[in-house]
């Protein structure tokens, strides 16, 4: 034993075991996730399960659990039986996604060929069979062959229509709603800045007050437009059996779409799951975020994440460069220095709430004051909003640009800044062309960890800006274009809103999953940028031959 | 005597202090324009902070502290209106080790000309790189990779970019720290030669710890100790028939 400390070899037997219990840990999350996540893209079987009470049950095995057997005495009871939990959908009819069943109330479990899902826009998933196909209030199609024949068809058709309805709702009646509050704003402003003498802009106004009438005529206009479209849709409808036969009626117009996971083969499975995990990146949430897809949330992050990082780097650049260049080192900036690392140990919360303070209230509330007194008491810039919550994030990895900037500023050899001053170089003239280029990897080190905290934080968020439904992202067509003022959607905020918050916490837990997998990986698509050009920058500014 | 051999440097009253250490003490001598200068001595006898003084590098230092005056053409350059940036075109330095900027071959030689205000035309730049690159023997070896990284140069060859970077700025003096210490025998052999030759155009002065390479390139030698300067005298006079008891210790290996 002795000679074996002597030797230093259980040393490195506690160091392998440090490695290899960190690394277990990480693929045992990054497991976790993987194979929860797939729970939300894969076509599961559809199970008719016929109990021995004689009800049915449609759905897809979502768990399966050991339990002791309740029934027995507490003597006996060291046998398992088995339940599963089915997810059965159908809100509209049962109220309820999920349901338990043990085995002993099973009588038998089949999996029928032509049972199908359809998504809905509301109500969540249906399970069920087709029966019939009704078009202006007739059934028709009544045989498998020609529903199928007709069902895609009848859908494409009605898909086109919502998207038009869409089209009108979010773009063109967005549009007349920011015009009229364009120029309801206007008619505030003159009537604020003018109060003494409100006849000189009466014209203006009337004017004004003129356009927002004729607005309105067009607004009226599209939203007859999308009530015919909307009645035309109604006609068409699909009409369904649940398990026990009740008979539903889902108009085309809810259809997300329809498949038969049991009748998939492994062509059609990889299809459907491309065309989920699309669904999931490229659209908006549904039914309060549990369906549906992240873009804004995706957005949101990646747009919190670059503007952090155009707050951040300079500010941290030229503090370190002062820090280790300028400054003279003493008592005080030794001080600075511990000041620094330890502003890294507070809680994110309490940046939060200094963001709060300071960025909303403070200079977000003078920004209203000064350049929009005509809006309030309804605040402009004096609320949560993107640029807020970037600044609270920047203010919060301030410390790991400054600290990652000063160790790779000092590992600049003394050599090269010497030679530079030698050749008549000022020390500015040193630190542009020489210093900072040659620390540049170092300083895009910082970059890469500070992004990696900031995609991941939440708490702050939560009290700066970011919300559970924006309805606007804030990049758009209208000027200026970037709307700094907005809220925001943010993948790691919806995880804990869709997971804790949701009314309908089992049926998004695959969606939970998803969003982390998702979050991961675009936390490892911004380092693999920073990381490329790091690898660029020192390979053209390597400071030594050896 | 003609006009090229009048007194380039003049050291008077000099004394130097790290804090409150004295690195120097009352240096008086004169260095002797187009001609090979090398200072010899021990380690830490001040012969680096010498040199260093000579173009105001001693300021990086914090606490260092100059008395006396040093005059350059007869102008003081501790004197409070002496521009140190434009001290520091006239008076170039060589390193002990070679420290090419992490950039490429061109543009180490360009830098001084970048940085020091002058004209960035680029046919210019291309002429005066050519030039300097070719004063310091290292055209022929990098002509057609010019736009490559420095760093792929061998030692000896970095070493003479470094002097072809100090002489793009054309200076006047140029100060050398031991600048072949780092090398092998051919490249010492070719730095040597390209000494001997600059000396033509430039006042050189160099520290070294080989003396045998201070009696074949050098016309003047200077031996300090603890922070003296014992002997200076011709070259040829040190290493044969030096004044001091303590300079022929030294020279003949007795110590140090």
């Amino acid at each position: 034993m002795k000679n074996l400390i002597k030797k230093g070899e259980i040393f490195i037997w506690l160091t392998g075991l440090g490695l290899g219990i960190s690394l277990v840990m990480i693929s045992g999350l990054m497991f976790l996730i993987v194979s929860n996540s797939t729970d939300y893209f894969y076509p599961a079987e559809v199970t008719k399960v016929q109990k021995k009470d004689n009800t049915m049950l449609l759905g897809q095995i979502f768990d399966e659990q050991f339990v002791p057997d309740a029934s027995l005495p507490d003597s006996l009871s060291s046998t398992d039986v088995e339940r599963y939990q089915f997810k059965i959908g159908n809100r509209d009819i049962y109220g309820y996604d999920f349901v338990w069943a043990d085995e002993r109330e099973i009588a038998s479990m089949t999996i029928p060929e032509e049972a199908i899902v359809i998504e809905r826009t509301e109500y969540g998933n249906f399970y069920g069979f087709i029966t019939a196909i009704q078009i202006y209030g007739k059934n028709k199609f009544n045989t498998k062959q020609e529903i199928d024949k007709i069902f895609f068809h009848i859908l494409d058709k009605i898909s086109d229509v919502r998207n038009q309805l869409d089209k009108l709702e979010k773009g063109k009646i967005g549009e007349i709603n920011y015009y009229i509050e364009q120029a309801r704003l206007e008619i505030e402003q003159l009537t604020f800045h003018n109060k003494k003498n409100l006849k000189v802009v009466q014209t203006k106004i009337d004017k004004l007050q003129d356009e927002i009438d004729s607005y309105q005529l067009e607004y009226e206009e599209v939203l007859s437009k999308t009530d015919s479209l909307r009645s035309y849709a109604a006609n068409y409808k699909l009409v369904v059996n649940t398990v026990d036969g009740t008979s539903v009626e889902i108009p085309f117009l809810n259809i997300i779409r329809k498949y038969k996971p049991n009748g998939m083969n492994l062509f059609s499975k990889s299809g459907f799951i491309i065309s989920k995990i699309w669904e999931f990146v490229s659209s908006d949430p549904r039914e309060s975020n549990t369906e549906g897809g992240v873009l804004p949330a995706i957005f949101g992050t990646i747009m919190l994440v670059v503007l952090m990082s155009v707050a951040v780097v300079p500010f941290g650049v030229i503090a370190a460069l002062y820090l280790r260049e300028y400054a003279k080192q003493g008592v005080m900036v030794r001080f600075v220095r511990i000041a620094v690392n330890n502003l890294a140990g507070v809680p994110s919360i309490v940046f939060g709430v200094f963001g709060l303070g300071f960025f909303i209230y403070f200079v977000g509330g003078t920004i209203d004051q000064l350049f929009y007194p005509e809006k309030l008491p309804t605040p402009t810039y004096g609320t949560g909003g993107i640029l807020w919550a970037s600044l609270t994030l920047a203010l919060l990895t301030l410390p790991v640009v400054i600290v990652a900037t000063e160790e790779s500023l000092a590992s600049i050899p003394r050599g090269i800044r010497e030679a530079s001053i030698a050749l008549g170089a000022t020390k500015w003239q040193t630190i542009r062309r020489i210093v900072l280029p040659s620390a540049a990897p170092g300083i895009l080190t910082g970059i890469i960890l500070s992004m990696a905290r900031a995609a991941g934080e939440v708490a702050p968020l939560m009290i700066t800006g970011v919300v559970k439904l924006a309805p606007n992202l804030p990049i758009d067509g209208y000027f200026p274009f970037f709307h700094l003022d907005r809220k925001f959607m943010h993948l790691g905020f919806h995880i804990y809103d869709v997971g804790f918050q949701s009314p309908n916490v089992e049926a998004a837990l695959p969606m939970v999953y998803m969003t982390t997998l998702l979050l991961i990986v675009i936390v490892i698509l911004l380092n693999l940028t920073a990381m490329i050009t790091r690898a660029r920058l020192r390979k053209k500014y390597q400071t030594s031959t050896f | 005597m003609n006009e090229l051999h009048k007194e380039k440097i003049e050291v008077n009253n000099l004394n130097f202090y790290y804090g409150e250490v004295k690195a120097l003490k009352d240096i008086n001598f004169h260095i002797h324009g187009n001609k090979v200068t090398a200072l010899i001595g021990p380690s830490g006898c001040g012969k680096s902070t010498f040199l260093r003084i000579l173009n105001r590098m001693n300021e990086l230092i914090e606490d260092a502290r100059v008395e006396g005056e040093v005059l350059i053409n007869g102008q003081n350059i501790y004197r409070s209106d002496v521009d140190v940036v434009e001290l520091r075109k006239k008076v170039g330095m060589i390193f002990q080790k070679s420290n090419p900027f992490p950039k490429s071959i061109f543009e180490n030689v360009a830098y001084g000309l970048r940085v020091g205000g002058f004209s960035t035309d680029k046919k210019f730049l291309e002429e005066r790189v050519e030039r300097s690159l070719n004063q310091a023997a290292l055209w022929d070896e990098v002509k057609d990779r010019l736009y490559e990284s420095a760093f792929g140069l061998s030692g000896g060859q970095q070493q003479r970019l470094c002097i072809a970077r100090s002489l793009a700025i054309e200076p006047d003096i140029l100060l050398m720290d031991e600048p072949a210490s780092a090398l092998d025998p051919i490249s010492t052999a070719k730095i040597e030669e390209l000494i001997i030759e600059l000396k033509k155009n430039y006042t050189i002065v160099i520290v070294t710890h080989n003396l045998q390479q201070a009696s074949r390139i050098s016309d003047y030698t200077a031996f300090f100790y603890l922070g003296e300067l014992i002997e200076y005298a011709k070259t040829t006079k040190i290493f044969t028939n030096p004044g001091k008891k303590q300079t022929e210790d030294y020279v003949t290996g007795r110590f140090g």
